[in-house]
């Protein structure tokens, strides 16, 4: 399978590359490493006049400790540099743990952390991790820089808050307070290893209570969302099970050949459970 | 420069020797390898990045070569199977694949290797969940998978004996190396 026919830049500055995105056309798009956007290309169900490389821009680029005790994580790092990453291990396993099984070596080896959420793919897996652990996006264009945050960033299925003329230069992790616990638990399409229900729990306890929580799930709905009503019942004193029930509330839950809103749906709950579950034993 | 047909020049290191191609745009590696280059041992197997039988290295690292466009390795270093041993000289990844029977109609195996490649060079020691987990990304409908994990274990084995510098035995089947 072949694309059709585009032009390719591949600018040699930020610079360059904001200028050349603030003029450009409807068909450009970025590309870095490429994994989700060539296989879209190639199947021709997406067609592109111009692609514009950020693979090689130092700006986009390093694994940082953010001042909070969190991290900073370059948009065209790839996933493999994260999980090789002591900084990660020690500040955030959940990201670790998220990514861990994301396609396979090979896409890990070139698919990017910035790439995956630009592109907002609803199955997606690190869209519910950047929801649980409250992340934000910095993007810059030649009229300035912003800093949104990843609950609100992601509009629909391969819609974003992310505008044309953006790069996505940073995700800024907030560091987790003391006695938080973290986990991520999904059921994987078999074939594809697709996440049909995948489940990003953040848990802080004080002797035995749940204090803080936030859980991110995709899969489900048309994208990633924040479950609120799982989070506000167990702040509330719901136990894990009662909370997780609540895991689809509010959402059109998806429905295909691989898993009906039904299963699906019920899915969500279990696997809401589980994640919260191990989050919360980690705590400790 | 959007119209058919137009190309760019891409300069890369092919297996130790510096190649320049012109290419379009949307070529990709794959193709340059296969086409351009007439490299064939890097096969084409699904063409939607599942099979893996396309694996080479670019600066060290796996990729799909059929989910990478040749002008995105301008300037890096490719490796493919033909890069990593000679008929008289075999690598001890291909030298474990033959001795285990990792392989029987064979056309997994160049990706299979390369994959392996790439753990090995990370991991030199890696346990049986680990080899499985690496090669997630490459599909063999032949083997059932037991002999291709043996056979990694083997080299692992073997290139850690040698890299040691004890004496290096043919590589065999040895199930329980850790």
């Amino acid at each position: 399978m072949i694309p059709a026919a585009f032009s390719y830049t591949r600018p040699a500055s930020l610079a360059e590359a904001l200028s050349l995105l603030a003029g450009a056309s409807d068909g450009t798009k970025v590309i870095n490493g490429g994994q989700s956007l060539l296989p879209l290309l190639k199947l021709r169900v997406a067609e592109v006049d111009r692609l514009i490389d950020i693979g090689r821009l130092g700006e986009l680029q390093g694994i940082r400790p953010g001042a909070d005790g969190g991290l900073v994580i370059g948009g065209a790092v790839p996933y493999t540099a994260v999980l090789a990453s002591p900084l990660v291990a020690e500040r955030c396993p959940l990201l670790a743990e998220t990514i861990a099984d994301i396609g396979d070596v090979q896409v890990r080896n070139r698919g990017t952390l910035g790439g995956s959420v630009a592109h907002a793919d609803p199955a997606s897996d690190l869209p519910a991790a950047m929801l649980a652990l409250d992340a934000s996006f910095v993007t810059r264009s030649s009229a300035g820089e912003r800093v949104v945050a990843a609950d609100g960033f992601f509009h629909g299925a391969f819609e974003t808050d992310l505008r044309p003329d953006e790069l996505l230069m940073e995700l800024r992790i907030p560091g987790l307070a003391a006695g938080t616990g973290t986990a991520y638990r999904r059921l994987a399409q078999p074939a594809s290893g697709y996440s049909l229900v995948g489940v990003a729990a953040v848990v802080r306890t004080d002797a035995g209570r749940v204090v803080d929580a936030r859980v991110g799930i995709t899969g489900v709905g048309e994208v990633a969302y924040r479950a609120r009503a799982v989070e506000t019942a167990l702040l509330g004193g719901s136990s894990v099970a009662d909370a997780a029930a609540h895991a689809a509330d509010g959402q059109v839950v998806a429905s295909d050949i691989h898993a009906d809103a039904e299963y699906r749906g019920a899915m969500a709950v279990v696997f809401t459970r589980r994640a919260i579950e191990a989050a919360t034993v980690r705590a400790g | 420069m959007s119209e058919e047909g137009a190309t760019v020049e891409v300069a890369v290191v092919v297996n130790g020797t510096p190649r320049t191609v012109a290419v379009e745009p949307r070529k990709l590696l794959v193709q340059l390898l296969r086409d351009d280059l007439g490299l064939t041992g890097t096969h084409i197997g699904c063409d939607t990045s599942q099979c893996g039988a396309c694996t080479v290295h670019v600066d060290g690292q796996a990729v799909k070569s059929c989910a990478v466009l040749a002008v995105q390795v301008d300037g890096s270093a490719v490796t493919t199977i033909e890069g990593i041993g000679s008929e008289g000289a075999l690598h001890p990844l291909q030298d474990a694949f033959w001795t285990n029977h990792g392989l029987q109609c064979g056309f997994c195996t160049p990706g299979m290797i390369m994959c392996a490649a790439d753990l090995l060079a990370r991991d030199p020691d890696p346990d049986e969940p680990t080899v499985r987990h690496a090669i997630e990304g490459n599909v063999c409908r032949c083997t059932g998978y037991h002999n291709i994990v043996r056979s990694v274990m083997a080299a692992a084995a073997a290139m850690r004996d040698a890299e040691a510098g004890t004496s290096q035995p043919t590589a065999t089947a040895q199930p329980s190396a850790s």
